[in-house]
């Protein structure tokens, strides 16, 4: 196959998941217990109104059309209104989306980095100090769960020490620096959730490697220690760590929910949050597909990245 | 005589069992090598030739460590350098060509970019001139395309090029010492000479010492000036190669000599059988393929007979679709047209649909019995398994049996209870082979089984082939690349090339002259134990290169 039929390929089976993960998501809220009349009319509810709501609103409709309807809209940007107090959707949710994709880049663009290159400084000497010390760190920030870490970092720097807020909300008056100050412990809270299992990978899928003939051959052939790694281990370990960086990195978008609900943080996360407390179904709908576009598509960009990274699939024979 | 160029003493590397106990793998070694010769270190696999070679480097593999002696390359304690001192001795003065270059070199970099790397970085030659002499090494090394074919990467070139390959990033920096561990074992036969040629030029126009890592005496006695013979990590013989072919000493030098893959002096001629009995096995106009709608053809109009308590030899390189032929007729691929009789009874074309029976009478082995083997399980479940599922034996019953099969294949009864990983490479043939006799069969498909094992070991597992067809009355079906082994132990052979069947007959008809073109190109690639073969050969190998490929 070539690289572009791999492409399609992937591609069109993208866009298939995300056709069974809209209809999951369709049905999954539509067999919640009360329907989107219920919803409206609260108290109100009357047979008669629910009647004239429900026919309003199309609810009557077989369960497939309205798949179409929704999905239809939904494809073509409208994501329709919110229940609670009828605001557009769309509008709030690219509000929000800039606040949460500004949150996950400042985490990526300081966690993939340190995570290789941890993971390779943990990789030079298995067993060593250095490894033994990186390797135990980042089990124990494992089994810290996002949310302990968080309350121990406001704990010490906002409350104990003053230095920094305890709450993120955005101000329009914001400027960089208020931006930064405000950013520092949200970044530093994901960005311990999301290193271990990057150095942890980048460091098993570089000792594979360095492990394989070769390695021993490059070693024999007199290739210095630092070149060694970086030039010969690390192309050859990229496949699975683009495969775990693109997984943090879907966790970024669609799994900051707890960090954004514990900081305050207006985001697309709190927003579903707070739209499954209103039971406001049209926003819970198109968090849900906005979250689960994001991780098909960085997993088929990695997908991707990862079969270009192999020089096998590049240049044919 | 001259100063040596390279004094290895005394050397010992060790490994440390659970205890923390040394045990030695390499025995106090001792060897000269002067400038421009060539030593051949040989032995079976442990006998610590690889181990010794790379300690010449002062590398260890993971788990060795050197615990005793000296290497002195021209004056340079090596054993006694620093690891950043020992890397610019590896890339300048002692370089190193390893047994698999498919798996040695960096898939992720252009071939040029590996070969002139070293020279590069250390600032030896500027980066033009580097890709000067990589291409003028290419044209020495008869390489195909010389200036271009270093932009590529290395998957895109053929194993015996890439072998060559190998050699020119050796010989870049114009080292006084060569190291070539096992340079041709990985490649088909007719390809090996062409490489073992291209070194020996090399070696011999550059005037480089070498020490030449080998398990065949015969490819030895091409190249070398002086052999030394291991075992078991000690030193059994040392000589030159005259000597040491026309006279060897040691016992184990003899048994080395007698197990090496030679042409038979005589092919025998079997009995001709005009049975007009059913064959055992028919393979009818068969053609096959890979892909989807078996579009990428494998095998071309296969028509092979197995008779009853007959051997058949399938033989040719890799891809000529003899392992497939084998797969197709166990029932692990179908067919795109004709068909396969058992007992003239037509199979299904898969596993799935052929009766239990059917399946029991054709069994197979690998080649790779340490891969096949579940290292879990004792010997005792993989070898009831089958009894119970083809012969519905009780597993108390099964037991009984294991132990008889045990001992038909020459292994001691309480095997089974040991697991794979405990048994030698042969034993685990052994098992591999019983495995397939547990199922009570007609016909085994024997898969290059003998063809990862040291030639004396692979030598014992032929003879318990041959006692178990006189036994039993089985069939073989023998696929190998080996065209001396097959020699030896078929009635029939059939020669396999680019999926057809290129020749086919009783081992006799088809060996002796005049054969076929690439018949005889294969008898042409089985090395001679002396030591102007080699020259001839290759002159021999273009031509009949030539002829093929003029058809």
């Amino acid at each position: 196959m070539s690289l572009w039929e791999i492409v399609r390929h992937r591609l069109v089976l993208g866009v298939g998941t995300l056709l069974f993960v809209s209809v999951l998501v369709f049905v999954g809220t539509e067999i919640l217990p009360g329907d989107v009349a219920h919803a409206i009319l609260g108290q109100n509810a009357t047979p008669e109104l629910l009647d004239q709501v429900r026919e309003r609103l199309g609810l009557n409709e077989p369960l497939h059309v309205r798949y179409f309807v929704w999905l239809t809209n939904f494809v073509s940007g409208d994501f329709g209104a919110s229940l609670a107090n009828g605001a557009d959707i769309g509008t709030e949710v690219g509000r929000r989306a800039s606040n949460t994709l500004l949150l996950a880049l400042s985490t990526a663009v300081i966690a993939v980095p340190l995570a290789i290159a941890l993971g390779l400084a943990a990789a030079v000497k298995p067993g060593g100090l250095v490894d033994r010390a990186i390797t135990s760190t980042s089990l124990m920030l494992i089994s810290f769960p996002d949310f302990l870490v968080a309350v121990v970092l406001v704990t010490i720097f906002a409350i104990k020490l003053r230095w920094l807020p305890a709450i993120a909300s955005i101000r329009p008056s914001y400027d960089v620096f208020d931006w930064i100050r405000v950013l520092i412990l949200p970044v530093t809270a994901l960005t311990f959730t999301i290193l271990a299992h990057m150095v942890r990978m980048t460091r098993s899928a570089v000792l594979n490697v360095l492990s394989s003939p070769a390695i021993e051959m490059a070693i024999l052939k007199g290739v210095p220690r630092r070149r060694l790694l970086l030039r010969h281990a690390l192309p050859n370990a990229l496949g699975p760590i683009v495969n775990v960086v693109a997984l943090n990195l879907a966790y970024l978008i669609s799994g900051v929910v707890v960090i954004e609900t514990l900081f305050n943080f207006p985001g697309l996360g709190r927003y579903m949050v707070e739209a499954v407390t209103n039971r406001d179904v049209p926003i819970v709908q198109t968090c849900a597909m906005i979250f689960c576009s994001f991780y098909v598509l960085l997993n088929m960009t990695a997908d991707i990245l990862s079969i270009m990274a192999n020089p096998r699939v590049r240049y044919k024979k | 005589m001259s100063e040596p160029l390279l004094k290895v003493r005394n050397l010992d590397v060790s490994v440390y069992d659970k205890k923390g106990k040394p045990f030695k793998i390499v025995d106090g070694i001792s060897f000269d090598v002067q400038p421009g010769e060539v030593i051949a270190l040989i032995g079976e696999s442990g006998s610590g030739k690889t181990t010794i070679s790379l300690g010449c480097m002062g590398y260890t593999r993971p788990g060795c460590h050197i615990t005793n002696g000296t290497v002195d390359l021209g004056g340079t304690q090596v054993l006694d350098q620093s690891l950043p001192k020992l890397q610019e001795l590896r890339g300048k003065d002692i370089t190193y060509v390893a047994q698999s270059a498919a798996a040695s070199f960096n898939g992720a970099m252009t071939i040029d970019a590996q070969v002139t790397e070293i020279p590069v970085i250390t600032g030896a030659m500027s980066r033009e001139d580097a890709l000067a002499k990589a291409a003028r090494l290419y044209n020495d090394l008869e390489l195909p395309d010389p200036d271009n074919i270093g932009k590529r990467y290395p998957h895109q070139v053929s194993g015996g090029q890439l072998q060559r390959l190998m050699a020119a990033m050796a010989m870049i920096s114009g080292p006084r010492l060569l190291i070539l561990d096992e340079p041709t074992t990985a490649l088909d036969v007719t390809t090996q000479i062409e490489v073992l040629a291209s070194f020996k030029k090399l070696i011999k126009d550059n005037d480089t010492a070498a020490i030449y890592v080998t398990h065949d005496l015969s490819l030895v006695a091409q190249v070398a000036d002086h052999i030394l013979v291991l075992k078991d990590g000690q030193m059994v013989e040392y000589g030159t190669t005259d000597q040491i072919i026309s006279d060897p000493q040691h016992d184990y030098t003899k048994a080395l000599m007698a197990a090496a893959h030679l042409m038979p002096d005589e092919i025998h001629a079997p009995p001709i059988t005009t049975t007009e009995e059913t064959p055992l096995l028919q393979v009818k106009n068969v053609t096959a393929g890979y892909g989807a709608k078996q579009e990428i053809i494998a095998l071309r109009d296969i028509d092979l007979t197995i008779h009853a308590g007959e051997t058949v030899g399938v033989i040719g390189e890799s891809g000529s679709g003899k392992t497939t032929l084998g797969r197709l007729i166990s029932g692990l691929m179908g067919a795109k047209n004709g068909s396969v009789h058992l007992n003239g009874q037509q199979l299904a074309q898969s596993v799935g649909q052929r009766s239990r029976d059917e399946l029991r009478q054709i069994q197979f082995a690998f080649q790779m019995a340490d891969v096949a083997l579940n290292p879990r399980q004792k010997l005792n479940k993989i070898l009831s398994r089958p009894m119970m599922f083809y012969r519905g034996l009780s597993q108390s019953e099964a037991t009984k049996e294991v132990a008889r099969l045990l001992e038909r294949v020459d292994l001691p009864t309480e095997f089974a209870w040991r697991f794979p990983p405990e048994l030698s490479g042969g034993q685990r043939q052994r098992v591999n082979l019983a495995r397939a006799l547990a199922a009570e069969p007609k016909l085994i498909i024997c898969d290059e089984i003998t063809s990862a094992l040291d030639t004396i070991v692979a030598q014992q597992i032929l003879d318990l082939l041959e006692d178990l067809q006189d036994e039993l009355g089985l069939s073989y079906m023998f696929i190998t690349h080996d065209i001396a082994t097959v020699s030896k132990i078929s009635e029939q052979i059939a020669v396999m090339r680019h999926g057809r069947i290129v020749a086919q007959g009783s081992v006799d008809q088809v060996l002796t002259p005049p054969c076929h073109d690439y018949t005889q190109l294969l008898l042409n690639s089985v090395p001679e134990m002396r030591t102007d073969w080699l020259d001839e050969a290759v002159v021999e190998r273009r031509k009949l290169v030539a002829a093929l490929d003029g058809n």
